[in-house]
């Protein structure tokens, strides 16, 4: 079937635009086909001829000496090929490794151990059966020594010190350290018109709050498949990687070998999540022993080494304080965060924030003052501190704010909803300059939070729930939770965000084939969010090529564009404006070549759809097929053959997408039991290009914020031990635990962005988390309380109701 | 030294031999020896489902199950649902109703599904939501898992499907 | 993630079973369902050198009405048990507690005397079993001899069996009719064990319980018997106050240890609960 419209008989503007499925269709996924036939190509199923596995050998201490390394038993076992410790990484310089945040992490440890489960050895073998059988005949003896885990006690005199390599340094990659275990401290905003906002206040506010230690954990493990040529001096490897440029640049680094004889490969990942953004030391492992060996190596995490030694996320310990009038107009914001970094300072975020995207903290408000102060700290964890799921600490940012907003209200009596339409920022007031110095781009906050109150009938809520409060006989206590958020996404403007140097552009390259089919490349890497379906949309809709003839490639060096990858929801804000400008290249040049077979100037040619048209002459037309034939024969003097465009998208600034969400859960007062009866997400993503995908996109971002926020924690005991290193202990949720949700939406483009798009799959788990946790804290506010810690989970939530003595019959 | 051991299954209607160590797992022989490398390996500790195949019409986690157990078995992977070209229900399903998105724990999921609908061909949301428990997605937060049953569930029945996201949108917000 | 290599037996009957076990003795160990026996091997925390899979032998599977027992062959799986419309209608109990255990796959592939036999003060059969009054039928090369499962869990991973001998049957007493009964069992997610749950199997009559039994798991080192909250309960009415003092008697028995699913106090807590929450659902399911 021809799937382009030929210029002769044009059927409807309905057809065409069904015919092209460009944004704004629900078009069904381009990846599924392979997804549903179980002919996906994730990382463990490369099988390369020759291939070893290689596997690690890990330290059972958080916090101990090596003295001694004895791989002779392991070496001696049939089938083993190599064991490497930090002794044989020595002599090429890969001991140690740089991070995406300015440290430097151990390889493989050496000398000593500084946490849990920590890299001490790696074991090449035939197989995975002798891999492990020789794992365990590696002997390592350890001096244990004493073990740093809260980070509010590492700056005492007395502190165990987590690093001996740098102790003695007082200055680190983001300025001085007050302290062996201190990383940086970073300030942003105006501290002496803040503090003073707060002296002349009316009304003031502050609270404590610990945003736990969680881990992305995606279903897929990392891992890679490292193989060398000898002979060409190339070298391939398979990763997976939501920055796989990013990976080449780095690994070229380390190894001297050039980018151009290096190529990256993600193939097809089973989730991302902020986890797969990091280079680990199994990847390095695997590549040395390859490069060694001259054989392909493969290294697949376990699920306990994923969960206890790939990059965690948050673990921010928070204080907030608020200044207001006694109405609730909020003057000012105050925060401090201490930062758990763990053991090395591997936390991916944009070089000069090494606190990330947090100054987004004062939220959807109009705060006049406000300063922020974060410490970053060592402690004998496990390194890492990525955006699971959220710009760089945006998540960390927006509860703050939705917390602190709501113990205001509690303070004054104002209600939650009240208080917000009280201190929104007004549409007019875009774009709105913040005190901590972002610009926001566009927003409307006020009709997104009544559409929200009546959906849900919020009057009523309250009227039930005041009911609820007043029979001492209720078996459950009811919370509403209400959270208003502004994201910050689409990392972003190169003058304030790189990466190693490399500003944060993102790229596309379009190439139109003669029969008007395409292909077309981009720096980015889809984790399942629908990139090759997605990305054709854009392209029809400005190009007017359908979106079934354009074949959407990512994840290879050797191709695609350089681009800085996919997280923080920056596909669509970054890499999807750079498809838009590169479709709209190929549109302009393709618009000449068609006033040229129409023989008009193209000043009289307009783009209509799919096709050409003469400017009042609707019969004069020629389709983007035509003219794709017709650029490879029959092109005006002067021009290119070929049809084809490059762009590199440096965006102006962020976009800051928002929403309203509303939960209503029940609490049993006996057990700590929660249900969400209710969860309403109300989400502004700007421009909309695949509702389908949007909508699962949310359902997926709610049920990792319901994950955080109900459940996650990786628990250390004070010897440094991870407790609960499965997926027994590690909370996520099935269908059984997993809500019910509600999605709806409103449409407030972004301004500067190309097609007004502003990125949509971090809100959900951003914006959910406080409100479950704002409306666990609502069930027990009218006692008191004004706060509580996650994971909201049965144990914690009776804990509160006991101490309130509410579980008593 | 143990002696491997030799063991026959059929793997998708096909007779197949294995030469396998006994401590050799059912998820590593199917993936490493067979090829078939639908079925994925998520927790290593049977929780998350995604190396769920079908043994002699049960929905099994196939990280927890020797391979020499399966000797004489009929397994289904999801290499084995669509035939002759054509989708089978589920695959048509998850695709229509957006029920998967990275794609990891799919194959476990359809798979899975499959043996339920053999149990339950009319299933309720909650008994969907129940039995298919033993899968973990981190993607699609399982609402459109479940509508993805529940068209493939019409679909057996013979009835008329549809999908719940009609290509352009009719209604506005 | 690997187990360490092992010899693998596959007998057909019980006989062979026993044979291969009295043969290997301490070196050998019994494969039912294997979703706790292969995960410890996978970590290296069991290393049989011999392992004697009892999937093949027939006999040990089935569920079957005999006189006023219901006796069910070791190896009969959890989905089974769901599924028995026997069951469902004489042994309820049993049936509620099985559809609480992991996960349909699990369920389709671990067994009832497999759950029995790891006595891990975890698994939920144990407490069902004595709620029930069943008894086990152990066979060894010396035949068969029938034990009680009040009584037969002796500690952690530490029962009555003797070496050489195989659960081949779970013997269950038909409750009477009229009785009602419960399995209530709090835990954070499916697939987890129950931080606290409670089996109630109840008998009311002329308003007043006739007879109870109370059963509490993952709240020390084996499951345990509320005895004193059954005796307490024997001959009153049920009613709040009734109900508050047996859950006051079964947590004073329970010595639970501390984990991520929650403290000495909160699980204690919620033995109480859990009793309580059985108690009132056993007495709305009884029709006497």
């Amino acid at each position: 079937m021809d799937a382009t419209i030929d210029s002769k008989a044009v059927p409807s503007n309905e057809e065409r635009l069904a015919k092209l499925e460009g944004m704004g269709c629900s078009r069904k996924r381009y990846e599924d086909p392979r997804f549903i036939q179980g002919k996906g190509n994730y990382v463990d199923d490369i099988k390369m001829p020759n291939m070893l596995v290689g596997v690690m050998v890990r330290s059972p201490y958080a916090h101990a000496r090596i003295k001694s390394i004895d791989t002779s038993k392991a070496l001696a076992h049939p089938g083993v090929y190599a064991v490497l410790t930090a002794d044989d990484l020595k002599p090429l310089k890969l001991h140690w490794m740089p991070t995406l945040a300015g440290d430097v992490q151990a390889v493989l440890a050496d000398g000593k151990v500084v946490f849990q489960n920590q890299e001490v050895a790696f074991v090449v073998a035939e197989d995975r059966y002798i891999a492990a059988d020789a794992a365990e005949l590696v002997e390592v003896e350890y001096e244990p020594l004493a073990v740093l885990v809260d980070p509010l006690k590492a700056m005492a005199p007395d502190a165990p010190t987590v690093r001996d390599d740098i102790k003695d340094k007082d200055v680190g990659a983001h300025g001085a350290r007050k302290h062996p275990n201190h990383i940086f401290t970073w300030d942003i905003g105006d501290k002496d018109k803040t503090d003073r906002a707060f002296d002349n206040a009316e009304v003031t506010v502050k609270q404590d709050m610990i945003y736990q230690r969680v881990h992305p954990c995606p279903l897929e493990t990392c891992g890679c498949v490292a193989s060398f040529d000898k002979i060409r001096g190339d070298l391939l490897v398979y990763i997976t990687s939501q920055a796989p440029h990013v990976v080449r640049t780095v690994v070229g680094m380390l190894s001297s070998i050039p980018e151009s004889k290096i190529r990256i490969i993600s193939p097809d990942i089973g989730g991302g999540f902020g986890n797969k953004v990091g280079i680990y030391p199994g990847y390095v492992c695997a590549i040395v022993a390859a490069i060694v060996l001259g054989r392909p190596v493969k290294w697949i995490e376990s699920r306990t080494e994923n969960l206890t030694t790939t990059a965690f996320a948050r673990d921010y310990h928070m204080t907030g304080e608020l200044a207001a009038d006694k109405d609730g107009k909020i003057k000012a914001l105050r925060v401090h965060v201490t930062a758990d970094h763990g053991a090395f300072d591997a936390c991916a975020d944009p070089s000069k924030w090494p606190a990330g995207m947090f100054h987004v903290v004062t939220g959807s408000y109009d705060i006049p003052n406000a300063f922020v102060s974060v410490d970053g700290i060592y402690t004998n964890k496990c390194p890492g501190g990525v955006s699971y799921r959220c710009s760089f600490r945006v998540t960390e940012a927006v509860y703050l704010i939705e917390r602190m907003v709501d113990v205001l209200a509690q303070k004054l009596g104002i209600d939650k909803a009240e208080i917000r339409f009280r201190n929104f920022l007004r549409k007019d007031q875009f774009p709105y300059q913040t005190a901590l110095g972002l610009e926001y781009d566009s927003g409307d906050y006020e009709p997104a939070l009544r559409k929200g109150l009546a959906a849900l009938d919020y009057p009523a809520l309250r009227a039930e729930q005041a009911a609820r409060r007043a029979d001492p006989d209720a078996a459950t206590l009811m919370g509403i939770g209400i959270c208003t958020f502004t994201e910050i996404v689409g990392a972003g403007p190169s003058k304030m965000c790189d990466i190693l140097g490399i500003g944060m552009f993102d790229s596309c390259e379009i190439r139109v084939h003669p029969d008007g089919s395409a292909i077309a490349r981009m720096g980015t890497i889809s984790q399942g969010q629908g990139h090759q379906t997605t990305y054709a949309q854009i392209i029809a809709s400005v190009a007017g090529i359908p979106a079934s003839l354009i074949t959407v490639e990512e994840g290879d060096t050797a191709t695609a564009p350089y681009g800085l990858g996919t997280y923080g929801s920056r596909s669509t804000p970054v890499a999807g404006a750079a498809i838009a400008r590169a479709s709209h290249k190929i549109r302009e040049k393709a618009r000449k070549i068609a006033a040229h077979l129409l023989e008009v100037s193209p000043d009289d040619v307009e783009f209509d759809l799919d096709r050409f048209v003469v400017k009042g002459a609707p019969d004069q037309a020629k389709s983007i097929k035509e003219v794709a034939w017709a650029a490879y024969n029959n092109v005006p003097e002067g021009m290119e053959m070929g049809l084809e465009a490059v762009d590199y998208y440096d965006p102006p600034n962020f976009t800051f997408p928002f929403g309203t969400y509303i939960c209503v859960v029940d609490v049993d007062r006996y057990s700590g039991e929660t249900k969400i009866r209710r969860f309403y997400a109300l989400d502004d993503c700007g421009t909309r290009i695949n509702p389908m995908i949007i909508e699962g996109q949310i359902h997926g971002g709610l049920t990792e914020g319901f994950a955080v926020a109900m459940g996650q924690q990786l628990t250390y005991d004070d010897a440094g031990n991870v407790l609960g290193g499965t997926l027994m202990d590690y909370f996520l949720p099935t269908s059984m635990e997993t809500p019910h949700w509600e999605t709806d939406f409103t449409v407030t483009p972004s301004p500067h962005h190309p097609i007004g798009a502003k990125g949509v799959a971090e809100s959900p788990h951003v914006g959910s988390i406080p409100c479950f946790t704002a409306a666990m804290v609502d069930a027990f506010a009218h006692l008191g309380v004004t706060h509580m810690n996650m994971p909201h989970n049965s144990f914690r939530v009776w804990q509160q109701s006991h101490a309130l003595n509410l579980d008593q019959r | 030294m143990i002696k491997k051991m030799m063991v026959t299954f059929k793997l998708n209607g096909k007779s197949t031999d294995v030469v396998v160590e006994p401590r050799e797992l059912l998820i590593h022989t199917l993936r490493e020896k067979c090829l078939h490398t639908g079925p994925h390996i998520g927790c290593d500790s049977s929780h998350c489902g995604a190396c769920t195949v079908d043994v002699d019409g049960m929905s099994v986690k196939s990280c927890t199950m020797l391979t020499v157990q399966a000797d004489g078995s009929e397994l289904l992977t999801i290499e084995g649902f669509a035939q002759g070209g054509e989708l089978h229900a589920l695959q048509e399903g998850f695709m229509q109703e957006h029920g998967l998105q990275c794609g990891f724990c799919t194959p476990g999921m359809i798979t899975r599904a499959y043996r339920l609908l053999k149990e339950n061909p009319d299933p309720t949301e909650a008994e969907i939501r129940y039995w298919m428990a033993g899968n973990l997605c981190r993607c699609t937060g399982y609402q459109n898992i479940v509508k993805a049953v529940q068209y493939a569930a019409r679909k057996l029945r013979g009835e008329p499907v549809q999908t719940s996201y009609p290509l352009m949108e009719t209604t506005t917000h | 993630m690997i187990p360490r290599p092992f010899e693998y037996h596959a007998p057909t009957t019980v006989p062979a079973a026993i044979a291969l076990l009295d043969q290997y003795g301490d070196e050998a160990k019994l494969l039912a369902g294997g979703h706790s026996m292969l995960p410890m091997m996978k970590l290296r925390f069991a290393e049989p050198a011999h392992l004697i899979d009892l999937r093949k032998i027939a006999a040990l599977k089935g569920i079957r009405e005999v006189g006023n027992e219901i006796r069910i062959g070791a190896m009969t799986t959890e989905n089974e048990l769901i599924w028995s419309p026997l069951l469902q209608q004489k042994c309820p109990l049993l049936v509620e507690g099985a559809g609480l255990i992991s996960d349909p796959q699990v369920r389709y592939m671990g067994t009832l005397g497999g759950d029995i036999s790891h006595a891990d003060p975890a698994n939920d059969h144990p407490a069902l079993m004595i709620a029930l009054g069943a008894s086990f039928v152990l066979t060894s090369a010396a035949g068969e001899r029938v034990v009680s499962a009040d009584g037969y869990f002796l500690g952690l991973y530490y029962t009555l069996l003797e070496a050489g001998e195989i659960m081949t049957e779970i013997r269950i007493p038909i409750p009477a009719a009229g009785s009602g009964s419960c399995y209530a069992k709090l835990k954070r997610k499916t697939g987890d064990y129950a931080t606290a749950a409670a089996a109630v199997l109840l008998r009311m009559q002329g308003g007043v319980v006739a007879e109870v039994a109370i059963t509490l798991t993952n709240l020390g080192e084996t499951a345990l018997k509320a005895n004193d909250a059954e005796n307490y309960l024997r001959g009153k009415p049920l009613d709040d106050a009734t109900i508050r003092e047996a859950a006051r008697l079964a947590m004073a028995i329970c010595e639970p240890a501390a984990d991520l699913r929650g403290d000495i106090e909160y699980k204690t807590a919620m033995a109480g609960e859990m009793t309580q929450r059985a108690l009132r659902t056993a007495l709305s399911r009884c029709s006497a």
